[in-house]
């Protein structure tokens, strides 16, 4: 991928991220993370040489950009077996969609939700 | 009654080691376990409504996963209705390109994957990685731990690692507090013995990928999956849980691959009376489906439990191989230890090694095995140079590159000072001069001073949960003057941006370069294609530092020679008296001045004319010079000697006792291993020469006999022979010499 095309989550571009800004403070932690538009380029070019899955997840990758680091792994807990209700599950894809603009990703939660009802292992209310 | 041979047998390491018969209503069962089901597939409006058997009410978390996410459903009808040999064979086919059984397998449920392997040999099986693995170049990773979780000697071991070009180094802990720490030492380390290396440190889920938010590590492949539902929950996860994992790490830039091998659902007493084989494939499905873009497999820590069964290694073979039909990138497994027999743990490896995979090893202890956290290490870094020597006598590439003594010294104290510097930085407890210079020459941790345990884990729980970040590590390091060390690590963070190392089966080559199954697709389609190893590469995987030119050991042999002791005086003349000839290679005693055994040339000779001597027997010396061959030397000599009786002798030392009515091809005593032979033998041999001479009853000569002299010196022999047979006159006639 052509290194002038990319930004950082943060906005910044490849060129910035050198010793010198980093020596004078310029640079913090959220300016090395990767972009979610970085991640859906990868992803096109995963799928463009076959690899669908690997493609469908760097573009729920892409939607997670946006999340921090805390409620990222909430979510995992979340969807570990026997944590949830179904309800919070769908609350969860709910609010994935709607607030975090994480579409892709609120349908593998909801997903899980219908299949651990299925298969009980979902928390007891 | 007890055979001494089974006696013998029975103490053999292999017997160490256990073996079973199946038993498959509990998963004790490599392949074809009656209770496996046949591969079928039902799709209706786009829905898998039955897979292998089972109806879509009765799927389990595994089955509605891999149904809704690995399967391509486009081509799944014309997979499932393609006979499994047809495929098997098309893997075989090196006109069948890696691409086209790709996008056909893609369609394959686990009992077809297993279905289709399972008209495979081991051999076709390896023709299969050859042309399936993902990426051209083959690789390898190596495990970098310590009991004592020193962190100058992580640092040092890590930069070592690299140096040898381990392409990726994974740490883990035997106190898990201690994970930041560790991560942080061999990600110094790394980038101290090349730039690019990638890095993990394998601990629980939450720390493990809070360490990569911190840019600490580079990859992870922790996320373990497992074949049936029972397993999966056991685990803490579910196919879900771990898609979503996996997307985590890649937000963050992270690489991953998950990791499954044969034998873990048995292990965790939930079988399900599936076999091994068959599970695993399910846990690749999975792996697939949650878009992984690799895994870690070949039964891996449970490697020993598919070996006690009849077909296992074929087995964990199959498994690398379905995961290479389902374009993973595969690191496969040679992790754990396998053996005891060193036999059996190397005819394992070379499933792997003679095809190449993505990382041959998923953990080469490139430390003693006495310091592998991983609970094992198969091979460790007393077997290096057993690996170089395997590279260099196949031709084969095992992504090791022979690394000289210094190079390793000067490496390892700077990856020391390097981390010694950060912890200066950052706060933690001091790393002090002994702790380095322990740390350049440490053979375990058994070397290493003990430390403050803990003031260690205060630190590293600063460092988990405090805003330090691989930031503070690069500043640091450039602020201490490791500049070089500093960039590298930048730009692993700068490639986290880029994201190109999460495509399938990344590495960094030299200056970053990715190599991917994007940017270096393995092409392999028969001789003459795919990854060759040659030219540099070449050249640099066969320099041995143990090699010697053979040129110098010749020169060697030339100097600081007196040539005066032994004088011609004329032809050599036919004798008529009872005598013992003994007759001298072209080289003996002139260009050659002592035997392979070290023997110096005058005192052999006159060890002989002692034997021959104490039996009152007069002795003549020759010159051969039309032949360097012991026997016909020894036959030319019984052609002049009065008694008919004579004594050839190389100058290697191999020596013969010959008479003359004998066919050159015969004698009467042969002494072929020339470097077991001492002054006394010698003696012996003169001595019983004289004895035949004169008609007397002999008792051979007992000799020494060492089968390993050959192994040993076979090099040095044919070099003495060359030398040997560069001086011979064919034309010259035999000369009688005398000493002097």
């Amino acid at each position: 991928m052509p290194s002038h095309t990319i930004h950082t989550a943060s906005g910044r571009t490849l060129d910035e991220l050198n010793l010198k800004a980093l020596l004078a403070d310029e640079l913090t932690a959220e300016d090395f993370r990767i972009s979610g538009e970085t991640l859906r380029r990868q992803a096109d070019t995963a799928e463009a040489a076959g690899y669908r899955q690997l493609a469908e997840n760097l573009r729920r990758a892409a939607e997670l950009t946006g999340i921090s680091n805390q409620e990222v792994l909430d979510i995992y807990n979340a969807l570990r077996p026997n944590r949830s209700t179904y309800n919070e599950l769908i609350a969860l894809a709910d609010r994935l969609e709607n607030d975090l603009a994480a579409p892709l990703t609120a349908a593998l939660v909801r997903e899980a939700a219908e299949v651990y009802q299925v298969r009980r292992i979902l928390r007891n209310p | 009654m007890r055979s001494k041979r089974f006696e013998k047998l029975a103490e053999r390491p292999i017997n160490r080691e256990t073996f079973i018969q199946p038993w498959p209503e509990v998963g004790l069962i490599a392949l074809d376990s009656p209770l496996d089901p046949s591969p079928s597939l039902k799709i209706e409006d786009g829905v898998v409504v039955e897979m292998d058997g089972v109806r879509r009410e009765e799927f389990d978390l595994i089955d509605h996963f891999i149904a809704r996410h690995a399967l391509n459903l486009d081509v799944a009808e014309r997979a499932m209705n393609t006979p499994s040999r047809e495929i098997a064979r098309m893997l075989v086919d090196i006109n069948v390109p890696r691409a086209a059984v790709l996008e056909l397998v893609s369609g394959c449920t686990p009992a077809k994957l297993v279905d289709i392997v399972q008209q495979m040999s081991v051999l076709e099986m390896m023709m299969g990685l050859a042309k399936m693995r993902a990426r051209r170049t083959p690789a390898n990773q190596a495990h970098v731990t310590n009991r004592k979780e020193h962190p100058a000697l992580l640092a040092a071991d890590a930069a070592e690692a690299a140096l040898r070009g381990f392409a990726e180094v994974e740490t883990t802990v035997g106190v898990a507090r201690y994970a930041p720490l560790n991560a942080l030492a061999i990600l110094v380390g790394s980038q101290t013995g090349r730039g690019g290396v990638l890095t993990q440190c394998a601990v629980e889920e939450a720390v493990n990928l809070r360490l990569g938010f911190k840019g600490l590590t580079s990859y992870s492949e922790t996320l373990s999956v497992y074949g049936t539902e029972d397993t999966f929950i056991d685990g803490d996860d579910t196919p879900w849980s771990k898609a979503f994992l996996g997307a985590a790490y890649a937000s963050r830039g992270v690489k991953t691959r998950y990791t499954s091998g044969t034998g873990a659902a048995a292990l965790m007493g939930h079988s399900e009376g599936k076999s091994m084989l068959y599970l695993e494939a399910r846990c690749l499905l999975v792996t697939r489906g949650a878009g992984s873009q690799g895994t870690q497999n070949g039964s891996i820590s449970c490697i020993a439990l598919p070996e006690s069964l009849p077909g296992g290694v074929r087995g964990v073979l199959a498994e690398n191989l379905i995961a290479m039909m389902l374009g993973l990138e595969v690191a496969s497994g040679n992790d754990a230890l396998a053996s005891h027999s060193e036999m059996r743990k190397s005819a394992k490896l070379m499933l792997q090694f003679i095809p190449g995979t993505d990382f041959i090893t998923s953990g080469y202890g490139a430390i003693p095995r006495y310091d592998n956290m991983f609970g094992g290490g198969n091979f460790d870094v007393t077997e290096l140079d057993d690996w170089y020597v395997l590279q260099r006598d196949m031709q084969v590439d095992g992504g090791l590159v022979p690394v000289r003594e210094e190079e390793v010294l000067r490496v390892r104290e700077r990856g020391a000072r390097a981390i010694q510097a950060v912890f200066d930085a950052l706060g933690f407890p001091p790393i002090t001069e002994a702790e380095v210079e322990a740390a350049v020459t440490a053979y375990s941790s058994e070397d290493m001073p003990d430390r403050d345990k803990v003031a260690d884990i205060e630190a590293a729980q600063r460092l988990l949960d405090g805003p330090l970040t691989a930031i503070e590590v690069i500043r640091a390091l450039e602020e201490a003057g490791f500049h070089d060390v500093a960039s590298n690590i930048l730009e692993m963070q700068r490639q986290r941006v880029i994201g190109d190392y999460l495509q399938p089966a990344a590495i960094f080559g030299d200056n970053f370069q990715v190599l991917s199954a994007l940017t270096d697709p393995n092409d392999y389609q028969g001789p003459g294609t795919g990854y060759r190893l040659e030219g540099g590469r070449w050249s640099a995987l066969q320099n041995l530092p143990q090699a010697w030119d053979p040129r110098t050991y010749l020169e060697s042999l030339g100097a600081a020679r007196d040539r005066t002791w032994l004088k011609e005086i004329g032809p050599a003349k036919r004798g008529d008296q009872p005598e013992v000839v003994i007759a001298l290679g072209p080289a003996f005693g002139a260009q050659i001045d002592r035997t392979i055994g070290g023997l110096d040339h005058r005192d052999v000779l006159s060890a002989i004319l002692q034997g021959i001597q104490d039996e009152g027997v007069p002795a003549r010396v020759v010159r051969i010079y039309h032949t360097s061959d012991c026997a016909f030397i020894g036959y030319a000599g019984a052609q002049l000697s009065g008694s008919g009786v004579a004594i050839g002798i190389q100058s290697k030392g191999t020596t013969v006792i010959h008479r003359r009515d004998l066919a050159p091809l015969d004698n009467l005593e042969l002494f072929s291993q020339s470097p077991n032979l001492d002054l006394d033998t010698y003696r012996q041999i003169g001595r019983n020469a004289a004895r035949y001479a004169t008609g007397q009853p002999t008792t051979p000569v007992p000799v020494k006999i060492d089968n390993t002299v050959r192994l040993r010196l076979i090099v040095q022999t044919t070099l003495l022979h060359l030398r040997e047979t560069q001086q011979i006159r064919r034309d010259r006639p035999p000369t009688e010499l005398c000493l002097s």
